[in-house]
């Protein structure tokens, strides 16, 4: 300060002012207010359909409210926990995280050396404390203080003329706040190394049968995933090469009761290999009972059904067969789809439609009465013409691209529907072909990803919960026991000629600690005699 | 027993809770104001350490006699009550086919995260010196019951798959647990939040009377709010951060999702964790430190009640609609 006197008051150097903001961030204010904006900053995401958890919702939600978007998007609200601002609230609450342990740490490495504090001047003054007086000299009941305070404190050295007996117990406490609080870095650090490493990607895999031997099959490269998720820094050659066939697949249907319908199982039989060439293993594979090959794990958790049809075109050809994966539109297993015969001559052969799990017509309305296959029907309408297929760009297989396509009518000039069951043949219009509907094959839906540090962040939790554990139910506390000489105030006897004084001091101060005065106050009593109580400042 | 008798002897046994519930309510209720007394004809006695002498008055012997005879009863009849209420949770557990846990549905979540409030307060009732808190907490758990009956109900119908794991009966134990605890904490924090306004819009001189007369002193308050909720938030963490996220890796291959579930789970925890460290921040402890614990209550329930509600398909965790059977819509990218 001296050094730089043409200064005003008040003005602060960069030095200062570093010091100051950090002293700022650091503080148990800035943490607490941090941790309130970060409770805060969380909760949009759970209101706003968020990409990473459901991008249909998200998409949905854009088209409903074209105005908001992009003031929704400018604020990465469609993704809110990787947002710049989401990242920031947590950032800085790392920072003075760091800032707040490094320095306890020492702190607490300095204090584990120190020996328990010498008694204060007057004890008390201590909100729990008490006193009696005895005829007992007091270097016998000090002695006996140290030896009921040893049992469950760790004791001050006696020295030379002290008069006092200082214990303390319960260090642990700020160890465990401390190993809490460096917890939580580690499995931020889990966290962020999955979020980087990791992948997850979706397959929709039909199962194998006599139809289609070369169905159920999927092994792990890229080109093989119908979505990938990788994170920022994943690299292909994470994918540890595995194959494995869905052989087969089978749901158990609640058939009766209030919840008919509902699936109460979902069994996956799997073979897999692991490498290129290893042997043929077996797995079940179920909801909540994922697989785990090296680091990859793959999991059960989609499915649906996939008509297999033959589409004859107009020479009598086969211009397509095999099956076809339908997606479910909602829990009857209404399912939606479409199916593309290329080669078809004279036109390109394009359905769209409904497939119907167990078809029943209701009031005149086709309907599905059950999620389960037991009486399967298509429905569907017929495009020919350019169906967009040959033109080189990629294409849902979801979609079917009607733009430049016709609709098939019958002759009445009505759209013709193309209604099938199962080992029926039906013609098209115009010459086109016939279909035949062979069958039904059930698909699944598995997840295959990797989380790398997922066994640290849980160390981690596990490690924080202990440290948490510690630091809320350890009981800090410090304890004295002075015992002097006192000469009987003007010849009167006042009980004895020596004065204990046991003083209690709960460090955290969240536990009652009166009962624990009167303990050591007893105990001390229980072996003397002729003592009577002086004073006591015990809570009731 | 049939599943049905099962079933059955759940919905009497809740029936009959409710009841007893009611009758301890009304022993609580009769306890107080036996104590309650003509003004002018208190004596008083200090009772407290010295100097922050709480003064409270001192009824007849026959009065305390009275008092003590209905608190006694009162606690008895809520140990009847509760021990009705786990006859219900086991009826409805053992109703179900294969037998499983009773949370299956909100009704039955509800059902049991009331019982262990309950449950809870019998257990801390001596530790934490509660009688106090008789009449909020039997309030409380009855007007929960009677809720859940008429508008949660929902027969008894088995698991999905995906709820079928131990792991998640682990996960939603705690859960379950923390809640009812947290629910206490919270119960505590609200007198004291009121006692404290009520102190401070006192005359000079003048003395508090009636209920917040009787409950301990703000310091009091402020230490069991504390250690309920020191208790909740190692059992909440356990719950939300490690059997969850094991659980949710099993079921949908990723720990953590932020689905709006867990999203609110995460606040509830933050908010804790705030609440604790606003008991050791300078300007924040007390008061403060006792609306975070209030804040905490309100997302924890509206977690379980405006979640499962609002959200609906949104969440995956949602009791309230069918529960995540591995069913569309899918997000194909393809
Ligand atoms: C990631 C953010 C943080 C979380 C989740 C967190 C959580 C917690 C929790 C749950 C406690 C209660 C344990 C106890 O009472 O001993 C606690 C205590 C404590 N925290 Fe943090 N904390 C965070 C950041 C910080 C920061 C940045 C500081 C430094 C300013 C800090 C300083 C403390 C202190 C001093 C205590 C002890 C309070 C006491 O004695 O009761 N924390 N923290």
């Amino acid at each position: 300060m001296t050094q730089a006197p043409e200064r005003r008051s008040g003005e602060l150097t960069a030095r200062e002012m570093l010091r100051w903001t950090w002293r700022q961030l650091t503080s148990m204010r800035t943490a607490l207010v941090l941790l309130l904006l970060l409770a805060l900053g969380a909760v949009p995401g759970s209101i706003i359909p968020q990409s990473g958890v459901d991008s249909l919702a998200v998409s949905r939600w854009k088209d409903a409210h074209p105005s908001l978007t992009p003031v929704y998007e400018k604020l990465d609200l469609f993704s809110v926990y990787d947002s710049v601002w989401f990242s920031a609230i947590y950032l800085l609450l790392v920072l003075s995280l760091v800032g707040c342990i490094v320095p306890r740490l020492f702190v607490y490495a300095k204090a584990m050396r120190a020996l328990p504090p010498a008694a204060p001047r007057n004890l008390t003054r201590l909100p729990d404390s008490a006193g009696y007086r005895t005829d007992e000299d007091a270097d016998a009941v000090l002695a006996r203080a140290r030896e009921v305070l040893a049992k469950r404190y760790r004791l001050r050295p006696a020295a030379e003329g002290d008069g006092f007996v200082a214990g303390e117990r319960g260090r642990l406490r700020e160890a465990g706040n401390l190993l809490f609080h460096l917890s939580v870095l580690i499995v931020l650090a889990g966290f962020g190394v999955g979020a980087l490493y990791g992948f997850e990607g979706g397959v929709v895999i039909i199962q194998q049968s006599k139809q289609c031997p070369d169905c159920g099959t999927f092994s792990n490269t890229l080109s093989q995933y119908d979505d990938f998720d990788p994170g920022g820094l994943f690299t292909p050659d994470q994918l540890n090469p595995f194959s494995f066939t869905v052989q087969d697949f089978g749901v158990d249907w609640l058939k009766s009761g209030d919840r008919a319908g509902q699936a109460r199982g979902f069994d996956a039989k799997i073979a897999y290999r692991q490498g290129t060439d290893g042997a043929e293993q077996h797995y079940d594979l179920k909801v909540n009972h994922p697989l785990s090959i090296g680091d990859t794990d793959v999991f059960l958790i989609g499915h649906g059904y996939a008509p297999v049809l033959t589409i004859r075109d107009g020479h009598g050809d086969v211009a397509w067969s095999g099956p076809t994966a339908f997606l479910p539109q909602d829990q009857s297993f209404l399912s939606f789809g479409v199916i593309k015969a290329r080669t078809a001559k004279p036109g390109e052969i394009g359905l769209e439609g409904l497939f119907y799990p167990t078809f029943e017509v209701i009031d005149g309305n086709p309907v599905t009465v059950f999620p389960e296959d037991l009486k399967p029907a298509l429905s569907m309408l017929v495009y020919t013409g350019d169906l967009g297929l040959d033109d080189g760009s990629a294409q849902s297989v979801y979609v079917l691209d009607k733009d430049n396509a016709t609709q098939v009518m019958k002759a009445d000039g009505r759209p013709f529907r193309l209604d099938i069951e199962p080992g029926q043949t039906v013609k098209l219009p115009d010459g086109l072909g016939s279909v035949t509907f062979d069958g039904v094959q059930p698909w699944v839906r598995v997840q295959i990803s990797q989380s790398p540090g997922k066994d640290v962040a849980l160390a981690g939790v596990v490690l924080a919960l202990i440290g948490l554990c510690g630091s809320l139910f350890v009981r800090p506390r410090r304890v004295w026991v002075r015992a002097r000489p006192v000469d009987d105030e003007d010849g009167v006897d006042t009980g004895g000629r020596t004065l204990v004084e046991v003083a209690v001091l709960d460090r955290s101060g969240n536990h009652e600690v009166d009962e624990v005065v009167r303990d050591i106050v007893e105990q001390l009593q229980g072996q003397g005699q002729d003592s009577s109580p002086e004073h006591s400042q015990e809570h009731a | 027993m049939s599943n049905a008798a099962w079933e059955t002897l759940s919905n009497q046994a809740v029936g009959a809770a409710g009841i007893v519930y009611f009758l301890a309510l009304l022993a609580h209720l009769a306890e107080w104001a036996s104590l309650r007394q003509p003004k002018g004809t208190e004596k008083r006695v200090a009772v407290g350490s010295a100097g922050l002498a709480e003064v409270a008055p001192a009824p007849t012997t026959r009065e305390t006699e009275r008092a003590e005879f209905l608190g006694r009863l009162g606690f008895l009849l809520t140990v009847i009550a509760a021990v009705a209420h786990a006859v219900s949770l086991v009826g409805r557990g053992m109703a179900g086919d294969p037998n499983r846990v009773p949370w299956g549905n909100m009704y039955e979540f509800t059902l049991t995260g009331s019982c262990l409030v309950t449950v809870m307060y019998l257990v801390l009732y001596r530790r934490l010196r509660l009688s106090w808190m008789a009449p909020l907490v039997l309030g409380f758990v009855l007007t929960v019951l009677m809720a859940a009956r008429l508008w949660l109900y929902e027969p008894v119908a088995p698991l999905t798959e995906a709820l079928n794991s131990y792991w998640l009966m682990i996960h939603v134990t705690a859960a379950i647990i923390a809640t009812g605890a947290f629910t206490l904490g919270g119960i505590a924090s609200a007198v004291y939040l009121v006692k404290m306004r009520a102190q401070s819009r006192l005359p000079e001189g003048a003395e508090l009377t009636g209920f917040l007369a009787r409950v301990p002193t703000l310091d009091g308050l402020d230490r069991v709010a504390y250690r309920v909720h020191a208790f909740a938030f190692p059992v909440w963490t356990f719950a939300v951060l490690i059997t969850g996220p094991i659980w949710a890796h099993q079921a949908w291959s990723r720990y953590w999702n932020w689905d709006p579930k867990e999203v609110w789970a995460f606040i509830t925890w933050v908010v804790y964790a705030g609440y604790l460290h606003a008991r050791a921040t300078a300007g924040w402890k007390g008061r403060n430190a006792a609306l975070l614990a209030l804040l905490g209550v309100a997302t924890l329930w509206w977690n379980f009640i405006g979640v499962n509600f609002f959200a609906g398909n949104n969440s995956q965790h949602s009791y309230a609609d069918r529960p995540p059977a591995v069913v569309g819509p899918y997000d194909v990218r393809g």
